[in-house]
């Protein structure tokens, strides 16, 4: 029977088609017959090379609509409408294995002289993987989004599949009504613009149209016995032989083609790159509000297949070289196996522990770890509170072999949840309440479960301490080249991204923090940013994490502080900006229990002067200094208080010069990260590149941001994008004027939001201050948010506005369209000082415009 | 070169301005404007009194226009549209080289918060808005007509506003003094406004650009300050220029508009000869950001604002006191 009739070219046009991309051909099939397909088009002169795009169930080639768009005007791009699909012929049932063979017979009509990338969704990426391991000769790329091939081991077939191929209602669900088309379209309620679901659904109007959908929900194979499971299992076991490059592009919120699909897939296809999109869902190529499937895509293709400047993240995304031998990161540790000296005492309960009772701990677990299963570059989700368990248990994995997934209770219980399923976890530590937040909240379902606590519950295999009390042999030790940890960024701008590092890098990173503080044996910490404690075992030193909730560092009391000290004899402390400013609020004085400290350091966030001179108060004996740095690559630079004062004041923040090994570039504001870097001059405001062999690997299974983040310069050095924007003084100094997507476009040029926030706190009345734009980009107007103590969220009063734009046009010369006042500005959640200047700017872009003025935090 | 609206402020700063670099400049306009200049004393509905005025001359400001809420439909019309074609068909007639046709951001807009704005086409079939709709009819009659042997240059100044000028600060400072002045919504909404001395140099740098052949030829461009600012600071700097000491109260935007609605009905049966104090027009031009990108005008007509917002305040101080008001 014939497909439902073509739109005409106004219908095209309404769906944002070129009608000239709609034509059908007559493919001769290998079943004898010749069937008309329908397919969209798009062929520019001279095209890089070809591309075939092949939809699921119950889609058509309009899904690929945004491809099309952005590929059409330099690749050969072609959207098929399967047979019985789209516009396409209806037939009666097709099978997978004849579903492969009318995909060869289609392109081998459509004459294409090029080698072809192949792209499927849905059922249609099990298809084009068909046709990938059928054709390596004419295979140029394998690009695979939300789909599978076989169901992963661990997870049931998706529920909504396995429902509608019930028996009886596989007829009703896909064929008689249209429940399989809406329910799919309701997959992605709210990712997909409203003016896509008419077209999605407008050739499935009758029944007849339909019989299609119904039949591939039927034809997928749920048991061995099922007609098409044969062939798909070849197909899957065959696929390890693809050696053309392959692309993963995932939605992650798909209920239907989960993240376990694309695991199984990058099981099978080892060398592909991966780029999981978190807000994504199933229909991600249409799902424009969330993700941009297209720009992914089109920025691969260019790497990978038209081979542009590329290489760069895959062959050695690490920036600096393989490391010069360094002792691995647990054999400070090992050195003093035999030392009954306090290694780390837990400040909230006064347990110590030695060296030696550590190193037996670490080494414990690393044994029965192994004894019960874990194997090499298993990822094991860390639940596990700052304390002596977080920190033999972390050692412990690597010796095993093992990842640590790593995400601080700071990023709050969402966040925690879609770090440690987005890095795919095989293993789960922690107490009864983390292992039930993981089960409940399936964030690793499959995972084995070890329970921290004295009851193997919520399904845990052992608890860490039977773990521990293993006497099984010590498993060889990883390579310096594999990987240690993925740690997750507080995502200030969209979810929580994992960082990879490899074990040499922790090591580079180590001894830069020895070399940069002259950190000895004889030193002992104060962690008062839990996370740091963790440095203690690898600087061989002692440690202790102060009496504070973890999750509110600027709870900290001078009083905690003090106690942590005196119980460690401390030489340094590290704390968070806010905890330090807590710790002067609550202090009496000079403490003496700080006598001892020599070195205070506070980072993960700008630090304010003030509060720096105020620990100088309290801890006469230490030098403050920040280091400079981020998730990715730390330290970068550090100053010390004495060396701020010298500089004085300036355009940002001083942060010092870079730390021995570690290297600065300052590149344009807005570079072209395709072409090779080159550093503007100093004292020009640009964003800021760094290199140290400390650097992380890069961004799990983020391939895109890792390819955006890591440009080369033109010796072909690889440099990590800070995502900070700065300048570097005469004297090789940085300076830090904001984050880059927070730089106000004005038409007068680029405005940083630093030195402008700097200037206004200056002005008596102000607390903190968030310079933010309002407006398109070329022609924002500056806006500076205020933080006061009383009054109305809204306009300054007059008097106070002069004075910020006074001081402002003083300092910074650049005019001042409106100051607002708000009673607390936003700030992150991990370390309660660094503002969203994101969120700043909408809320001051709708009372700017005349809106309500409700804040959004 | 002509100049027609001779009564209207901006028209005669423009005026002056011309003459005081060396042009000859002509008026028009129904009543004596009063000025040490050359003029003609006609209706601009009248073509041929427009042609014989043009006669002579090469290049033309049009600055005449019906302004305001107060009149019907076919009295906007007449003026603003029948006289923008008669100026522009003597003009094509006569061969002038350079036309510069005074348009309003109003033609694109209405309404809603323009936030860094591009001067968007002319929008026609608005009922109601009787200055707006007739001012966009004529705008598209006279970019329609441009071409390189007709160079013509749409220019829109927003809220322009100076020493002397009675529509805008007049009518603050009026209705302060009659503590009848209300902020729409607090008063927050960014407001870009241009002062009187620019908008007179961006109808001049207008008509420098109009040459055939020019990018801006047939295209229309806002002109503003660029400096936005809150509505609240504009008119509190206005006021305190005025020697004014008056808080404005405040109302919220959804009431302004509602009120201004009904005002608008009722106000017409009373007082027809009157503004009345509050349309919803005038209500959502005060509790909506309205500023413009103003890139385009600098790329293409080569201006620059040169009087700030703060230097035309003290303008306007040193005027009011001046003249003891």
């Amino acid at each position: 029977m014939s497909a439902p009739a073509r739109p005409g070219a106004e219908q095209w046009e309404q769906w944002g088609v070129d009608p000239a991309w709609s034509r059908t051909i007559d493919v001769p099939s290998h079943d004898g017959g010749v069937h008309r397909w329908h397919l969209l088009e798009r062929r520019p002169d001279g095209p890089i090379g070809a591309v075939v795009c092949v939809h699921g169930n119950p889609t058509w080639s309009y899904l690929w609509l945004r491809l099309l768009e952005r590929l059409g005007d330099r690749w050969h791009v072609i959207a098929l409408d399967q047979l019985g699909m789209g516009y396409s012929d209806r037939l009666g049932r097709r099978r997978y294995a004849e579903r492969v063979r009318d995909l060869a017979d289609a392109i081998d009509a459509l004459d294409l002289d090029q080698r072809v990338v192949v792209v499927g969704h849905d059922w249609g990426g099990a298809v084009v993987q068909g046709w990938a391991v059928d054709h390596p000769d004419r295979l140029a790329g394998l690009v695979l989004c939300n789909t599978g091939i076989a169901v992963p081991a661990g997870r049931r077939a998706p529920g909504l599949i396995r429902l509608a191929a019930a028996g009886p209602m596989t007829d009703l669900v896909g064929r008689r009504t249209r429940v399989f088309v809406d329910g799919t379209l309701a997959l992605s309620t709210r990712r997909i613009p409203a003016s896509v679901r008419p077209p999605l659904r407008a050739p499935y109007g009758r029944a007849a149209d339909r019989a299609a959908i119904r039949d591939f929900v039927d034809d997928v194979p749920f048991d061995d016995t099922h007609p098409s499971a044969a062939a798909v299992a070849d197909v899957a076991a065959r696929l390890s032989q693809v050696t053309a490059p392959a692309l993963l592009v995932w939605g992650a919120a798909d209920p239907v083609f989960d993240d376990s699909f694309a695991l199984d897939l990058a099981t099978r296809l080892p060398h592909a790159d991966q780029h999981r999109l978190a807000r994504a869902g199933h229909l991600s190529p249409l799902e424009t509000e969330v993700a941009d499937v297209a720009g992914v895509i089109d920025t691969w293709l260019a790497d990978r297949i038209a081979g542009g400047a590329q290489d760069a993240v895959s062959a050695g995304g690490a920036v600096a070289e393989a490391s010069a031998a360094r002792p691995p990161v647990w054999a400070a540790l090992a050195a003093r196996a035999a030392d009954d000296a306090v290694a780390f005492v837990d400040g909230a309960t006064g347990d110590t522990h030695s060296f030696r009772t550590l190193h037996e701990r670490v080494t414990g677990i690393a044994r029965g770890l192994v004894e019960r299963g874990l194997r090499p570059g298993d990822r094991v989700a860390m639940l596990i509170p700052p304390g002596v368990d977080l920190l033999a248990a972390v050692y412990g994995v690597w010796r095993a072999g093992g990842v640590t997934v790593v995400a601080d209770r700071g990023l709050g219980l969402r966040g925690l949840g879609a770090a440690v399923r987005g890095a795919r976890v095989q293993w789960v530590i922690g107490p009864r309440e983390a292992l039930a937040a993981a089960r409940t909240m399936r964030w690793a379902p499959g995972a084995t479960r070890l329970a921290v606590g004295s009851r193997r519950t919520m399904g845990a295999i052992a608890t860490l301490d039977e773990v521990a009390a293993s006497t099984a042999p010590m498993p060889p030790e990883p390579a310096p080249d594999d990987q240690a940890a993925v740690l997750y960024t507080s995502g200030a701008t969209g979810p929580a991204k994992g960082v990879r590092y490899l074990h040499h890098q922790f090591a580079a990173q180590r001894d830069a923090l020895a070399a940069s503080y002259g950190i000895t044996a004889d030193d002992r910490l104060v962690a008062a940013f839990a996370p740091f404690a963790l440095y203690g075992p690898a600087l061989g030193i002692a440690s202790t994490i102060p009496d504070v909730d973890v999750t509110k560092p600027g709870t900290l009391t001078a009083d905690a502080l003090g106690r942590a000290a005196a119980a460690i004899d401390a030489t340094i402390v590290f704390a968070s900006p806010a905890a330090l400013a807590n710790v002067v609020r609550t202090s009496a004085g000079a403490d003496p229990r700080l006598g001892g400290v020599r070195l205070v350091l506070s980072a993960g966030a700008p630090v304010p002067v003030a509060t720096l001179r105020a620990v100088a108060g309290l801890v006469p004996t230490a030098e403050p200094h920040t280091p400079y740095g981020m998730t990715e690559c730390l330290p970068v630079a550090d100053v010390s208080l004495a060396a701020i004062d010298a500089a004085g004041t300036g355009r940002g923040v001083c942060v010092g010069p870079p730390v021995v090994g570690a290297q600065v570039l300052v590149a344009p504001l807005g570079f072209d990260a395709a072409t090779p870097v080159v550093a503007v001059p100093p004292g020009t405001t640009g964003e800021v590149l760094v290199r140290a062999p400390w650097v992380s690997e890069g961004y799990d299974r983020h391939w895109a941001t890792e390819r955006d983040a890591r440009p080369l310069d033109a010796v072909g050095r690889t440099w990590h994008r800070s995502g900070d924007v700065g300048h570097v003084d005469a004297s090789g100094v940085l300076w830090i004027e904001g984050r880059s997507v927070h730089v106000v476009h004005t038409d007068r040029g680029p405005v940083t939001p630093v030195p402008v926030e700097v200037a206004t706190e200056y002005v008596p009345g102000v607390g903190r201050a968030a310079a933010v734009g309002v407006g398109p980009a070329g022609c924002q107007v500056l806006v500076v948010v205020i933080e006061v103590a009383s009054g109305d969220d809204g306009l300054a009063p007059a008097p106070l506005a002069e004075s910020v734009r006074t001081a402002v046009r003083t300092e910074v010369a650049h005019p001042v369209a409106a100051v607002l006042q708000v009673g607390s500005l936003p700030v992150d959640i991990r370390h309660n000082t660094k503002i969203d200047r994101t969120l700043v700017a909408r809320w001051a872009s709708d009372v700017l415009a005349g809106g309500r003025g409700r804040r959004p935090w | 070169m002509l100049i027609t609206g001779g009564t209207s402020l901006l028209a005669r700063t423009t005026a002056l301005a011309l003459r005081d670099r060396g042009d000859d400049v002509v008026l028009l306009q129904r009543g004596d404007a009063g000025l040490d200049l050359a003029q003609v004393r006609a209706d601009v509905r009248d073509a041929e009194a427009v042609r014989e005025a043009m006669r002579g001359c090469d290049a033309v400001v049009h600055a005449a226009a019906k302004v305001g809420i107060v009149g019907t439909r076919e009295d906007f019309r007449s003026v603003n549209v029948d006289g923008t074609a008669n100026v522009v068909a003597a003009a094509r007639q006569l061969g002038v080289g350079r036309v510069v046709h005074v348009s309003t951001p109003s033609v694109s807009h209405a309404g809603h918060s323009l936030v860094g704005a591009a001067a968007d086409p002319a929008v026609t079939g608005r009922r109601g808005a009787h200055y707006a709709e007739s001012k966009a009819v004529a705008e598209r009659l006279a970019l329609g007509a441009a071409s390189d042997a007709l160079p013509l240059v749409a220019v829109r100044p927003h809220l322009v506003w100076g020493p002397g000028d009675t529509q805008l600060v007049g009518r603050i400072v009026e209705r302060a003094r009659a503590g009848r002045l209300a902020l729409v919504g607090g008063g927050a909404a960014l407001i870009d406004t241009t002062y009187l001395d620019n908008a007179a140099s961006a109808l001049v740098a207008a008509l420098d650009a109009a040459l055939p052949g020019a990018a801006c030829i047939g295209r229309a461009y806002v002109i503003a300050n660029g400096e936005p600012r809150p509505i609240r600071e504009l008119i509190e700097g206005i006021l305190h220029a005025a020697g004014v000491a008056v808080v404005p109260r405040e109302v919220p935007l959804r009431v302004a508009v509602g009120v201004g609605g009904i005002v608008e009905q009722v106000w017409g049966r009373l007082k027809p000869e009157e503004e009345p104090p509050l349309t919803r027009f005038l209500a959502e031009q005060l509790g909506t950001a309205h500023w413009f990108d103003p890139r385009p005008a600098r790329a293409d007509l080569g201006w620059h604002p040169t009087v700030t917002i703060d230097e035309g305040l003290q303008r306007l101080a040193e005027w009011f006191r001046a003249n003891g008001l």
